[in-house]
């Protein structure tokens, strides 16, 4: 067997799922992550596995509730609308404390919108999508080999924090085709003594709820949840940065947008303008710490990204508006060019933000 | 080259089909040949076919594509254009057929038409590193599910085993003991080795009937893949 394998994006992601130990898929077709359900479809059976194309995205999302509850690796992947359809068992899997992975492979909205690429789902990831105060881990890969170890990450973080991590990708990373190995994968497994895996009568029963009957008992399950939280925003921020030593304008992006900047600013740099790249991986928790830094250092910042300006607010709120953050966008299913990067930087140069 | 009057590129989800057959479309017109390409592929939702459109009319290459190809509509429809591959006996023809069984279903219906004229070459193309054609046997069996779904057999083998980006000489090397074995289980010829244009001169050394291809550049290639 070959060390390196071709994959899809999506692929990806259902190889390195099956690898970190999920057993379990639960899903619903949605272009453009359709091959994940197709490759678990096709190895699930070989493996002993599960996998079960359900007759709606609240019935997977609700069957990952139920496997979660029972100790198991589960997941289930979509695409934005789909993802909306699974925002209530979203909340109720926050709010049971369970962990899961849910993929989005997002496309452009709102809406029904299109199949065409798209970041615009910033919002419903990192700030909620279901209802209540809650939060998940949002992993943004920018490559075929981040969909598989960010997949994997995926897996360990929510088992070791009993919480949802998604993977945020969108349609570009979940189509393209890269060389991808597995021999640096880190599985780690975790003692799930509060999952229903049946009593033999030797043990006090476990429950899995997320209905309070005393407001008192449930804002104290908040509270705790947010302690939880608060050690994850201080151990699991995850980014990179690129050319940024002696950067004066930095360029935030994530995922497929973060590669049409790099090339940007390697053209901008032949141009004598010294401009680097923080790319945050984790999108919650996100890179506060290293955005802050940079802000005292840079004269202003770049939001590039494939919406309206989303993620732009957290870079403003993480730089504490020290700096100003202009905004590159292309919305819809449109992706900004290489060029239209380098324009905005050489307006950065210029001050223009 | 010995070309038969239409070509057809079938396999596995991701094997490399679409960019071999618009390269083979542009050596065909390259030879003063008239060629027309159709993208069968109603599987794929992005980066097909019509993604080479200005390369393909710059050569005088004919284009047949989906209405909806790269639009936000998807709808797996072929267009009744598409006849023309196999009604119109003047024109070499390139077909573009989707990934495994699920897209070898739309070459069905020109099926009768590819038997009664019996002049095309039904081509397997394969890659050693994808991961559900690892093996020889693994591709075979994916072989005779798109046989079974198109009622068409293969009649040769396309060695298209790459790694992307990080494809050397060597990783060709490495596919050939693969390829001699699938060669072996399906009776079929290897009909050409298709590799990265920049290499094809050194892999040529080792290899018979090599065919260069020339790929897009694509808009999220990293600035340290550039060729």
């Amino acid at each position: 067997m070959a060390q390196r394998i071709l994959m899809k994006g999506n692929e990806a992601i259902a190889e390195a799922a099956i690898r970190a130990g999920c057993r379990h898929y639960f899903g619903y077709p949605i272009t453009p992550q359709t091959e994940i359900a197709a490759y678990m479809a096709k190895k699930m059976p070989k493996i002993g596995g599960c996998f079960l194309q359900a007759e709606s995205e609240i019935a997977s999302i609700n069957m990952v509730y139920g496997a979660a509850a029972a100790g198991m690796r589960v997941m289930t992947s979509s695409s934005s609308p789909g993802i909306s359809l699974k925002a209530e068992g979203l909340s109720y899997i926050a709010g049971s404390d369970v962990p899961a992975l849910v993929v989005n492979v997002q496309r452009g909205g709102p809406g029904l919108g299109g199949i065409q690429p798209s970041q615009s789902d910033y919002f419903q990831a990192t700030k909620g999508g279901g209802h209540g105060d809650y939060r998940m881990i949002v992993l943004a890969p920018a490559s075929v080999q981040e969909m598989a170890s960010l997949t994997i990450k995926g897996f360990n973080l929510a088992d070791k924090y009993r919480m949802t991590s998604m993977i945020l990708a969108d349609g570009t990373i979940g189509q393209m085709m890269e060389p991808i190995s597995f021999e640096d994968a880190e599985i780690e497994t975790y003692e799930k003594p509060w999952a229903l895996t049946g009593t033999n009568g030797a043990r006090k029963h476990n429950i899995v709820n997320s209905l309070y009957l005393k407001p008192e008992a449930l804002e104290v399950t908040n509270f705790e949840r947010y302690e939880r939280y608060k050690v994850i925003e201080e151990n699991e921020p995850m980014w990179e940065e690129y050319m940024m030593e002696d950067a004066d304008i930095c360029v935030v992006a994530f995922g497929i947008a973060s590669r049409v900047a790099k090339n940007a600013i390697v053209a901008a740099r032949q141009e004598g303008i010294k401009v680097g790249l923080i790319r945050p991986i984790t999108l919650w928790p996100f890179p506060k710490e290293a955005l802050s830094k940079a802000a005292d250092k840079v004269k202003g910042f770049i939001s590039v990204e494939l919406s309206m300006g989303q993620m732009i607010e957290d870079v403003r709120l993480a730089t504490a508006c020290k700096k100003p953050v202009g905004l590159c966008n292309r919305c819809g299913g449109m992706i900004p060019s290489p060029d239209e990067v380098l324009e905005s930087i050489r307006n950065a140069e210029k001050g223009v933000f | 080259m010995d070309h038969k009057r239409l070509t057809l590129f079938a396999g596995h989800y991701g094997s490399g089909k679409t960019n071999i057959a618009v390269n083979y479309a542009l050596q065909l017109a390259n030879e003063g040949k008239k060629v027309c390409i159709a993208d069968l592929d109603i599987v794929n939702p992005y980066f097909r076919t019509a993604d080479s459109a200005q390369a393909l009319k710059a050569a005088g290459v004919a284009l047949i594509a989906p209405q909806f190809a790269n639009s936000n509509v998807d709808l797996p429809a072929l267009p009744a254009e598409a006849y023309r591959l196999v009604e119109d006996l003047s024109s070499f023809g390139v077909m573009d057929i989707g990934g495994d069984d699920r897209g070898a279903y739309a070459l069905g219906r020109y099926v009768p038409f590819i038997k009664k004229e019996n002049n095309y070459r039904m081509i397997f193309v394969a890659n050693c590193y994808r991961p559900l054609t690892q093996t020889p046997e693994d591709a075979l069996e994916v072989m005779r599910e798109i046989e079974a779904a198109c009622k068409l057999p293969f009649t040769d083998i396309v060695n298209n085993s790459h790694l992307g980006p990080l494809t050397d000489v060597q990783t060709v090397l490495d596919s050939r003991d693969y390829v001699e074995k699938l060669s072996k289980l399906s009776g079929l010829p290897v009909y050409m080795t298709t590799v990265r244009a920049d290499l094809a001169s050194r892999t040529a050394e080792h290899i018979p009937n090599v065919f260069p291809l020339l790929l897009q550049e694509k808009y999220f290639d990293l600035p340290d893949q550039k060729r």
